[in-house]
């Protein structure tokens, strides 16, 4: 049964990609749909017994590489954090499956979309399963292909094109800072299997790594390393880019991606190596610090975009770096449980978004939209549920994560818990000035768009609505069910699965702050969301007019423009990496230094020598006369002088080799002809 | 002794293969000239030959020089039986015209 959940979207994937054209378009939604549901049910299962029932289940299937030390095996392990996880990817990816069947109807490439959305499916499920770093790689690398395959889905339009290659390189940049991990963890404990790292971890917090002059904390360095997979993965400052283009795929890629699978790999990695970030307080300083900017940095950038779908990436970026800080802070279960919720409200968010899209004739700039209420009440509700969820508001899901993230980097009374939760608490009064900027934009004020689009427009189908209603079902009540069972003070449902040394644990500290403080977020919260509908309903043209003057216009630019992030790596970055590869590494080396010492340079050495030597038959009589004789001269020098040892012949010799030198140079300098 | 003698005896042969080397590189107008310098070439060689017969006292170096006299005098025929054919193609005789094959 274990290995079906992961194995069953594989099956359903390659039968539909490869056998599209057999089963037809109808055959494939349905088969990998069924695919996902059937996944989806056994995780149920796999949660009730190894979440619930408290028995992990370890599986080792075949084994994969052995060579000397090296032992690594296809294994499976399911644990409370790998069902947590099973459940939100299959779950989510269900829905989105169902969706997708809504929103693709028109598509003429349905066997190859549904197969990719299930092949991302499979590899996440690897991803999560598996039971050593290596499996975990390939499932992150599994899911950087499909993410690649499914935003340049539309492989026509060049953007799309364009987003795909830059999220693929930019994840590749974190992978390689995650393969540099897994190098260093076996360096270090000669072993790549989670349960031999993890029990080892402790015995090496002294182990240094030398590297050239300096030496290196092995378990920081590991810590580190991984957490740059992680930033590439879960789109972290400082390789965050990719994610806002990733919005360039169809819609439900974009709820797959942001919601359930991909982004949280990072989080997830984060916690499973908990054993391991637990003895390395310097990689989790790193970690919080950046999870803090990043919630900070995409919540301000969200601000002023003016894509739909972009904004909801930003709040994506958002919420996962309210994990990350979370994880750092060695809050591993509240960041998996605000994982666990923020699945259920993206998705919700984003398949509302693609519904309002899929109204407007594909249209996603939220200044042409406005007035849609009327039109999509359904997506309205759904949205403003998704909406509200994201920024916390009460008795909704994301409050009930958001809010203990936030309490508990106040409880941890250290400088970068502190300075995280201003970060945060800022962040969260953004996203709810976001959100409802988002709502308002899209579904309040005049209609902005086209008549006819307009008066063609329909609310979600059902195949459509009907995910919809069952992630709003989930974006209510989720949070609720769950949290006592997953962060619950004293709740025993991790197990072994996630570690937290007794001194870096804030979570009975965190019961007593004030109340201030706890009531803090969502009071920012509801304000921020005030503040929006009274901002673009009241000030909508002062704030027009606001922009004019210069330095809120450079504010503006510098937020909408993402922190100029894109252009500083264009320019310092990217167009310098292009300019090495074509000036040095191109035309120096290869078409260079390289061709000049091999063939070209081989070919032409050949041939000025070989001209250079047949113009020394220069056709007159004499000359042929002069080489014969400096042949002959040559030839009796070398093969005679050695032999010779009388003095005569040495000045015979040299007789000889002075006329015949004085004869060259009388006959070079007489017809000035060029012999070499 | 031997090697003062032998040295300048030696010397005569070896300065008048010289000359006429020199006259094969250095003459650039008239193949009458080249041929004369061969054959002044070839005179030396002969000097040479008689000069190490007598001084071996071996008779093979006079009948090889004696040979050598009937070659260079049939050569010289054949050559200047050439040059005079060519004097009435061309109508000279320099040998810097003779140039019809270059590298």
């Amino acid at each position: 049964m274990y290995l079906l959940i992961v194995f069953i979207p594989l099956v359903t994937s390659l039968v539909s990609g490869l056998g599209g054209r057999f089963i037809g378009k109808l055959g494939s939604q349905v088969l990998t749909s069924l695919g996902v549901l059937m996944s989806a049910t056994l995780s149920s299962v796999a949660f009730y017994e190894v979440g619930i029932c408290g028995s992990p289940c370890y599986v080792e299937f075949l084994p994969w590489i052995s060579s000397d030390m090296l032992r690594v095996y296809w294994g499976f392990q399911f644990d409370s954090l790998t069902v947590v996880m099973l459940v939100v990817v299959t779950y989510v990816s269900t829905l989105v499956h169902l969706y997708s069947i809504g929103y693709m109807s028109e598509d003429p490439h349905i066997p190859r979309f549904m197969s990719y959305l299930s092949l991302f499916t499979f590899f996440m499920l690897m991803l999560v399963t598996g039971d050593n770093l290596v499996q975990l790689f390939f499932g992150w690398e599994g899911v950087g292909v499909c993410s690649y395959l499914l935003i340049s889905f539309w492989y026509t339009r060049i953007q799309a094109n364009k987003a795909a290659l830059k999220a693929m390189v930019m994840n590749r940049v974190g992978d390689f800072g995650l393969s540099l991990g897994i190098f260093a963890s076996f360096y270090v404990f000669k072993s790549l299997d989670y349960a031999t790292i993890f029990s080892l971890a402790p015995y090496y917090v002294d182990f240094q790594i030398p590297f050239l002059y300096w030496s290196f904390g092995s378990l920081n360095l590991i810590g580190i390393l991984l957490f740059v997979g992680a930033v590439g993965k879960s789109a972290q400052l400082g390789l965050h880019t990719w994610l806002p283009d990733a919005m360039e795929g169809p819609t439900p890629v974009s709820a797959l991606i942001h919601a359930a699978t991909m982004v949280t790999a990072g989080v997830f990695l984060i916690s499973r190596c908990s054993p391991l970030y637990e003895y390395a307080p310097k990689a989790l300083l790193v970690v919080t610090i950046i999870g803090g900017t990043t919630a900070f940095f995409a919540a301000t950038t969200g601000l002023v975009q003016n894509d739909l779908k972009r904004v909801i990436a930003y709040s994506t970026c958002s919420q996962l770096g309210y994990m990350i800080f979370a994880c750092g802070l060695s809050g591993y279960s509240i960041g998996m449980f605000h994982l666990m919720n923020h699945a259920f409200f993206k998705a919700l968010l984003f398949l509302s978004a693609g519904s309002v899209i899929h109204a407007l004739a594909d249209e996603q700039d939220m200044r042409k939209m406005g007035g849609m209420l009327n039109i999509v009440p359904l997506t309205y509700t759904m949205m403003l549920i998704g909406s509200m969820s994201l920024m916390g508001f009460p008795f909704l899901t994301g409050f009930y994560s958001k809010d203990v993230i936030l309490e508990f980097s106040f409880a941890k009374y250290t400088i970068d818990s502190s300075f995280v939760f201003w970060l945060g608490v800022i962040s969260a009064f953004f996203t709810a000035f976001y959100s409802f900027r988002l709502i308002y934009l899209t579904f309040f004020g005049e209609p902005n768009s086209i008549r006819s689009v307009v008066s063609k427009s329909h609310d979600a189908p059902v195949i459509m609505a009907l995910p919809l209603m069952l992630l709003c079902l989930g974006s209510v009540f989720v949070g609720y069910i769950f949290r006592d069972l997953i962060i619950g003070l004293g709740t025993d449902f991790w197990g072994s699965a996630l570690y937290v040394s007794p001194h870096n644990s804030a979570h009975i500290d965190s019961e007593f702050i004030p109340h201030m403080v706890k009531l803090m977020p969502v009071c920012l919260s509801v304000l921020g969301a005030l503040a929006s509908l009274y901002v673009y309903e009241k000030l909508a043209l002062e704030i027009g007019s606001l922009y004019k003057t210069a330095i809120w216009l450079s504010v503006y630019k510098f937020l909408n423009g993402r922190w100029l992030f894109d252009s500083v790596y264009n320019y310092f970055v990217a167009e310098k990496l292009m300019s090495f590869g074509y000036h040095i590494s191109f035309k120096t080396l290869d078409k260079g230094i390289i061709e000049f010492m091999g063939p070209s340079g081989l070919i032409s050495l050949i041939s000025t020598w070989s001209i250079r030597v047949s113009r020394l038959n220069t056709g007159y009589l004499y000359h042929s006369a002069f080489l014969m004789m400096l042949g002959a001269v040559i030839v009796l020098g070398v093969t005679r002088v050695c032999q010779m040892e009388s003095d005569i012949a040495y000045v015979k010799l040299a007789f000889v080799q002075v006329i015949c030198g004085l004869f060259y140079l009388g006959s070079v300098g007489r017809d000035s002809i060029k012999l070499i | 002794m031997v090697w003062g003698i032998s040295v300048f005896k030696l010397s005569i042969p070896f300065i008048i293969f010289f000359i006429g080397l020199s006259g094969i590189f250095l003459n650039r107008r008239n193949i009458i000239i080249l041929l004369m310098s061969v054959e002044l070439m070839l005179l030396s060689i002969n000097f040479g030959f008689i000069l190490f017969s007598v001084y071996l006292d071996d008779i093979v170096g006079q009948i090889f020089s004696l040979l050598v006299l009937t070659v260079a005098a049939a050569e010289s025929a054949i050559g200047l039986a050439i040059l005079v054919i060519y004097y009435r193609v061309r109508k000279t005789i320099s040998i810097e015209s003779i140039r019809l094959m270059k590298g």
